[in-house]
């Protein structure tokens, strides 16, 4: 590197720590998609008829599709027949307590640090922990019961709550929606259900964790939320990943819906392996993500730290349907080495008197590149729809990209959308006043950081905006020397 | 306790400084003035370690430690500190928050335990009437929207704060009125002690009356031409800059 580079362009050297394998005997579906798989994933799980239907129907669809090229990633096509479609790690019965769990995935929880018992007795948030395929552990759902509230993976939620899965699944995510989507619909293979009743207000965070371990597996989850009139519920995922040379494939699938006066918080902190310092390896991470404002007055908010993958494609959105229903995205991404991320939102406003609110910060290092795309559309009907949209891009050295690609379609001459946007770049002279005060340029770094994405981190679970601001910082350590 | 030794420096390789001697005792006040471009920023970068800026010769001893050997953020753990001429924004960062990494950062430099929460509050309470400021002022994002004025209490602020042993202060007074001149000047003097020193850099003379030197020196061309008391201030004051281009012409 050159030396004239200076103090900004050097320090991109963190090592992922969460790049640990697990050890776990699995089971797994031979290599390759085809309707054999797609019956075979349903078979492990015991399904109902109509619900391998819907997967074939998928499937069909999906055969006839063609993969998205209009976002600004660049990556190497994917071969989905190179992919294991179900990969679960062994166990041979059903636990009836979290005291039964394979030693070795708990070691692995452990290192992930989400010890499960640990995370029941002192944090009092519920937790989904979904391993490659299937979800391994879900605690505090007995006291959760006894409000009503039901929070189990999807695989037991298709088993025990079928008439809500059938009606909601695919109601704001068709499966024909896009190519990832589609996928997603014919091989998911496990996730998060979660119902609040009538207005309960969920005393506690419901929280998922993602992991994929198992080599050459793609990881398929299918998150469904469900808040009825009045009822409130914060849901945060968290993901992480081995280091792999190879690429691995993340595809996932998350419905909200809200209805009168409900509201549904929704954070993610994203931290799959984003592939080493050369680019090589990584999850290619292509969600679909999407709430519906289903009732009047009713409110989603979707908060999200990206910091891990290769590349990243992922555009969490409400449809605001509802009379004076809000909707809200808060957006941290950042991207270090080779990573790409092309991200936003879409807020639809179709109801009368709806709002929405987009707050997006990307930072972008080494030679990275980050775009915000996001649509804001008002529809015919939408009277006095108001948006306010600010994405902000910082830039850490020279050699690293930030791009905004802002959408607007309105159709009420009542609508009131606003779009503020700015890019800076972290200073020399910001990072000498931080040093001059004794604090060294990583230090420093992480404060700068930080400081500008303080708008979205306030929007987390306390919990979770620290180890958010951690993450932070361990994503750009070495960015900056 | 600051020992500076024919001290040459520049930037891109332009010679700015060339040949600088000053010593500094425990205790004392010193000020340095001069013209513009004579090289007054230039030394308070220099020994506040910018980077930007090249040593090509002398040395600089810091309470018996090679000061050029020292990372920047080593020589504020040693007890250095820059009131900066321009202070630095960082949108989103409270003062507070800054300052209490800042503080612990130092303490860990210094092989003390870091403050917790109560302890720091503790403190800055303590430093904030010690030099008059407001507490609404460190909530905001650092110097962020702050006028000048209250970007030098703040920077006062900061050094009552880490406790230096050697304050530089580069125009401290520059674009500030008068009565913002006199809260600054007296925030620095609650804090002037028997045992920490002061180096104020300044273009006029005006601060000095509120910060009363023990030393003046007048920086010109990269070097010092001439040192006294108190009233070599007075006397720049009354003759302005000017005479030393003829002094320096004849020698």
């Amino acid at each position: 590197m050159n030396d004239g580079l200076s103090t900004i362009e050097q320090q991109i050297t963190s090592d992922y720590k969460y790049g640990f394998t697990s050890d776990l005997d699995a089971d797994q579906a031979p290599k390759g998609l085809n309707e054999d798989i797609i019956r075979f994933i349903s078979g492990k799980k015991n399904e109902p008829e109509w619900m391998l239907e819907w997967r074939l129907k998928a499937y069909r669809h999906w055969l006839k599709m063609e993969v998205p090229e209009w976002a600004n990633i660049k990556y190497p096509p994917v071969d989905f027949q190179d992919i294991i479609y179900y990969s679960a790690p062994k166990q041979t019965k059903k636990l009836n307590s979290l005291d039964e769990i394979d030693p070795e995935l708990r070691r692995t929880f452990e290192k992930l640090g989400i010890s499960l018992d640990e995370q029941k007795r002192l944090s009092g948030v519920a937790v989904d922990a979904v391993i490659d395929s299937v979800s391994v552990a879900t605690t505090f759902r007995e006291q959760l019961g006894e409000l009503g509230i039901i929070f189990c993976s999807m695989s037991e939620a298709i088993q025990e709550h079928p008439e809500l899965v059938k009606k909601y699944i695919g109601s704001v995510v068709p499966m024909t929606d896009n190519f990832y989507s589609a996928l997603n619909s014919a091989v998911f293979t496990d996730g998060s259900f979660c119902y609040i009743p009538k207005g309960v207000r969920c005393p506690m965070e419901l929280s998922t964790y993602f992991r994929i371990n198992a080599q050459n597996t793609g990881q398929f989850e299918r998150t469904l939320i469900v808040a009825e009139e009045g009822s409130y519920v914060s849901y945060l995922e968290g993901c992480t990943a081995p280091m792999r040379d190879e690429n691995q494939l993340h595809a996932a699938v998350v419905e909200l819906i809200a209805m009168d006066h409900a509201e549904i918080k929704y954070s993610t902190v994203q931290n799959w392996y984003p592939g080493d310092k050369e680019g090589k390896g990584g999850i290619y991470n292509f969600v679909t993500k999407r709430g519906i404002c289903a009732g009047v007055h009713s409110k989603i908010s979707w908060t999200q730290v990206e910091t891990g993958s290769a590349v990243t494609w992922k555009y969490p959105s409400c449809i605001l349907k509802g009379d004076h229903s809000v909707g809200e995205f808060y957006s941290v991404a950042v991207t270090n080495h080779h990573q790409q991320a092309d991200t936003g939102t879409k807020m639809i406003h179709l109801g009368k008197n709806t709002r929405s609110r987009i707050v997006s910060k990307g930072i972008s290092a080494g030679v990275s590149h980050n775009s915000y795309r996001g649509l804001v559309s008002v529809a015919k009907n939408a009277t006095n729809a108001r948006n306010f949209s600010q994405c902000d891009s910082l830039l850490l050295g020279d050699r690293c990209g930030a791009h905004t690609f802002p959408y607007i379609e309105v159709k009420n001459n009542t609508a009131q959308v606003e779009h503020e946007a700015t890019t800076s770049k972290i200073g020399e002279d910001q990072i000498f006043y931080c040093n001059q005060r004794g604090i060294d340029t990583e230090t420093a770094v992480a404060l700068i950081v930080n400081g500008f994405a303080k708008e979205v981190m306030n929007q987390l679970p306390m919990e979770f905006a620290v180890e958010a601001q951690k993450l932070l910082a361990i994503t750009l350590e070495g960015s900056v020397g | 306790m600051l020992q500076i030794k024919d001290l040459h420096a520049g930037i891109e390789g332009k010679e700015i400084l060339k040949g600088i001697n000053l010593t500094i005792r425990p205790g004392e006040v010193h000020a340095i003035m001069g013209p513009n471009g004579s090289g007054k920023s230039t030394l308070a970068s220099v020994l506040a370690g910018r980077e930007d800026y090249e040593v090509t010769g002398g040395s600089v001893e810091f309470l018996g430690k090679d000061l050029l050997e020292l990372a920047p953020e080593a020589r504020a753990g040693e007890g250095l500190f820059l009131a900066f001429q321009y202070p630095v924004e960082i949108p989103g960062l409270s003062t507070i928050n800054f300052m209490k990494t800042a503080v612990n950062e130092v303490r860990k430099y210094r092989g003390q335990e870091a403050l917790d929460a109560a302890e720091f509050l503790k403190l800055m309470k303590e430093k904030m009437s010690l030099v008059n400021i407001d507490k609404n002022l460190l909530t905001r994002s650092l110097n962020e929207g702050f006028s000048g004025g209250e970007k030098k209490r703040n920077e006062v602020f900061q050094m009552a704060m880490l406790e230096p042993k050697l304050a530089i202060l580069d125009e401290t007074d520059s674009g500030l009125d008068i009565d913002a001149i006199r809260i600054a000047a007296a925030g620095v003097n609650a804090i002037r002690s028997k045992e920490n020193a002061t180096l104020v850099i300044t273009h006029y003379q005006r601060l000095l009356d509120y910060i009363v030197p023990d030393f003046v020196h007048v920086l010109y061309n990269g070097r010092i031409v001439k040192s006294g008391g108190k009233e070599l201030a007075l006397e720049l004051e009354e003759t302005g800059y000017s005479f030393l281009k003829n002094e320096m012409n004849i020698a």
